[in-house]
């Protein structure tokens, strides 16, 4: 049989070169992957209650890129970052990392949205293939769930079961050496208030089974007024408080129970109190309220952890928060898994991050591990102190153990029918 | 629901003190807001639904002033007189233009400049939240009550939207110039016929409305954490308070915000996952059994 001979081209190239355009055009990063910079877009919350989420988010991925760009770039190539507002609204954080990769042509994704904004930025990863570092988000089942589990995206986050188990252990721990067996709660009324208060009680009953919740309050998040949540409270006569409100409602809610004394009549145990935007904006901050560790120059208390957040302070005049490590997390763990590819491809940045170890002053032993079987952080510093109102406001901070804290989060993913 | 909370809190002289003092404290700083919103809309038929940022911009000014200064009496009076000059050239200059046209184009309008006047305090002040803290004068322990807890500084915030209310309704109902206004509201033609200036008198009320609701930003601001935008939540329930009480009633204005005080405050211990549907609820009754609101006049 011989070939028919006419001119042009044949149906298997045409088919071929129709299947390239094909995923060219659907996976545009594909033919950008050898520009000479790289493009990594990241959605953030720039405007709105939390924009200071997103500007802090920013600066701490900046401060990181900064230095990898000097040190000559990512697997050689020169990071250009595309960082772009979601206002916090999930289908816009979604629309965006969509734009960011289809037309803006990013071959990474940082996805520095809350909770609600990234399981809609997972999705686009899910969907586009992409490499997606997601920064920013606690909520638990974001990777401990198996359905939620995609080969291309990771965390580099603390979990609120992390939190939880830490937190819970701490609390119990003051409840049986003072006597607390009545407690209430305060949380904000969306599923990252409902989840980690639930945890934590939990935890807390875990390990003080004597503890009981006599109140629980659910004021909407961003609440002004919170006078009737307060004496509510007082009514109720606990002898220890939980609350996970943060930012700007934490800073109101001290002020508002500041003056009925409430912090005199009970333990406070407020895990989001210990980062600098709430430390340094509470003007009358009452002593001795339980945190935990956000972000905290002085925990881990290492030479490393001081050096990065002060330099920090220097180029932005403020302190770090929480998610300015957790990013900056990201581009040091983006940057050591390139150079050990040895390539900016995200499939093989991917390979080389399940499971990849790297030096980090968040660390808890100076090292924090990014968990081969569902892609999440773990062995940066966790702990529980008491506050101060003046620096280093906890002075000294009780580190979890990650050894117990594997442990039952293992006990945890199997009670959830995760594992 | 938890009626056993409830009915124990009715039952103890405590408890009962504490929410109904509770109760006072979130309808008086309600009250404040909506007494403007609804004069505006009494006297000038507009809806203003940018009063919100007013507060806001009195909140802003009273801890910038208090920061200069380190005076609280200082830090009250500019967010006030601030607000009420902000309202004047707001006024003026924009919704002067809109009187009388599309009631689209005055909801624009207004709702524009929700979206300028938090990006000016983003510019102004950033994007973070802010607090300004209690007063040293006021940070005290607070008062026990026939066993209940009153903070000091709530005692103060009470009296002051109490004064508020007193000097509105004896200076509309009493003075010259209180008459004046209400003449402009009811027949403005007759009134710019007598050869009094309506444009003033409407200048000075939407001042007067800018005012209050900055004074009562400037009085939450020691409490309450400031942010671009912080607006729009009391703003959504100040319209509540000035549908129950009726569009254009002060007294209307003062009752409802009380009502809706006392039902946050009791419905909290009742009611604590249906505390904001109860409001709501109480809207729907009301509007039902008395369309124009509790204190509102049927329009001719």
């Amino acid at each position: 049989m011989t070939k028919s001979g006419q001119p042009g081209i044949s149906r298997r190239s045409t088919l071929a070169l129709m299947g390239a355009g094909a995923v060219t055009v659907a996976t545009p990063w594909v033919a950008r992957a050898q520009a000479k910079t790289i493009k990594i877009g990241m959605p953030t919350i720039l405007s709105g209650r939390v924009a200071q989420l997103g500007t802090s988010s920013r600066n701490g991925v900046m401060i990181e890129v900064d230095k990898v760009n000097a040190a000559g770039g990512l697997a050689g190539r020169q990071i250009e970052m595309v960082i772009r507002d979601s206002k916090g609204q999930p289908q816009e954080a979604a629309r965006v990392a969509r734009e960011l990769v289809n037309t803006d042509g990013c071959e990474l994704l940082l996805d520095g949205e809350a909770s609600s904004g990234s399981f809609a930025v997972h999705e686009v990863a899910r969907d586009l293939g992409v490499l997606c570092i997601h920064t920013c988000s606690e909520a638990s089942s974001l990777t401990a769930d198996p359905k939620q589990h995609i080969p291309n995206a990771f965390r580099s986050v603390r979990q609120g079961i992390h939190d939880s188990i830490v937190g819970g252990s701490y609390a119990a721990a003051i409840s049986k050496a003072k006597g607390l067996k009545k407690w209430a709660t305060c949380a904000p009324d969306y599923a990252y208030g409902r989840d980690t208060t639930g945890e934590f009680t939990l935890y807390l009953k875990r390990f003080a089974p004597d503890v009981e919740i006599i109140s629980d309050s659910w004021p909407k998040l961003f609440q002004p007024d919170y006078t009737e949540v307060v004496t509510k409270i007082l009514q109720a006569k606990p002898q220890a408080l939980y609350t996970c409100l943060w930012g700007g409602d934490l800073t109101s809610y001290i002020d508002q129970a500041n003056i009925y004394a409430m912090f005199a009549q009970m333990e406070v145990f407020a895990v989001n109190m210990a980062d600098y935007t709430a430390l340094t904006v509470v003007k009358n901050l009452p002593k001795g309220i339980h945190s935990g560790n956000r972000y905290i120059k002085t925990f881990p208390a290492t030479p490393e952890n001081a050096a990065w957040g002060d330099a920090y302070k220097a180029k932005y005049n403020e302190y770090p928060t929480n998610w300015s490590w957790q990013n900056a997390t990201a581009v040091m763990l983006l940057s050591e898994a390139a150079r050990k590819a040895n390539s900016t491809d995200g499939k093989k940045i991917a390979e080389v991050l399940a499971g990849l170890t790297i030096k980090c002053p968040f660390g808890a032993d100076g090292t924090v591990t990014m968990r081969g079987d569902d892609h999440t952080l773990i062995g940066y510093a966790i702990g529980w102190g008491t506050t101060i109102p003046q620096e280093p406001y906890v002075p000294e901070v009780k580190a979890g153990d990650w050894k117990t804290i594997l442990e039952l989060e293992a006990e945890w993913k199997k009670s959830k029918g995760y594992t | 629901m938890d009626l056993d909370a409830l009915t124990g809190c009715l039952a103890s002289s405590a408890c009962l003190v504490t929410q109904t003092t509770s109760g006072f404290i979130i309808g008086m700083l309600l009250f404040l807001v909506a007494v403007g919103l609804t004069l505006i809309f009494g006297v000038l038929k507009v809806v203003n639904f940018s009063h919100g940022a007013f507060y806001m911009f009195g909140a802003y000014f009273a801890m910038t002033a208090y920061q200069l200064t380190g005076s609280f009496a200082l830090a009250i009076f500019c967010g006030a007189a601030g607000t009420a000059i902000l309202g004047l050239a707001f006024e003026r200059v924009f919704m002067s233009r809109v009187y009388g046209g599309d009631v689209l184009m005055q909801l624009l309008v207004c709702y524009a400049f929700v979206l300028i006047f938090d990006d000016v305090v983003k510019l102004i002040w950033g994007p973070e939240f802010k607090s300004m803290g209690m007063p040293a004068a006021f940070q005290v322990p607070p008062l026990f009550i026939a066993g209940g807890v009153v903070p000091p500084y709530y005692l103060l915030l009470i009296g002051v939207a109490l004064a508020v209310a007193a000097v509105l309704g004896v200076g509309l109902a009493r003075t010259r110039i209180g008459k004046v206004i209400r003449a402009a509201a009811h027949n403005p033609g007759m009134v710019s016929a007598l050869g009094i200036n309506t444009g003033l008198i409407y200048g000075g009320v939407f001042a007067l409305g800018g005012m209050l609701a900055g004074l009562a930003g400037a009085l939450a601001a020691p409490v309450r954490s400031l942010t671009p935008g912080m607006g729009f939540s009391v703003l959504i329930e100040s319209f509540i308070v000035t549908v129950i009480g009726g569009m254009g009633s002060i007294l209307g204005a003062l009752i409802g915000a009380l009502l809706i005080g006392m039902i946050r405050s009791f419905g909290s211990l009742g009611f604590p996952l249906f505390t904001d549907g109860l409001m709501y609820l109480f809207m729907v009754i009301v509007l039902v059994a008395r369309p124009t609101g509790l204190f509102g006049k049927e329009v001719a």
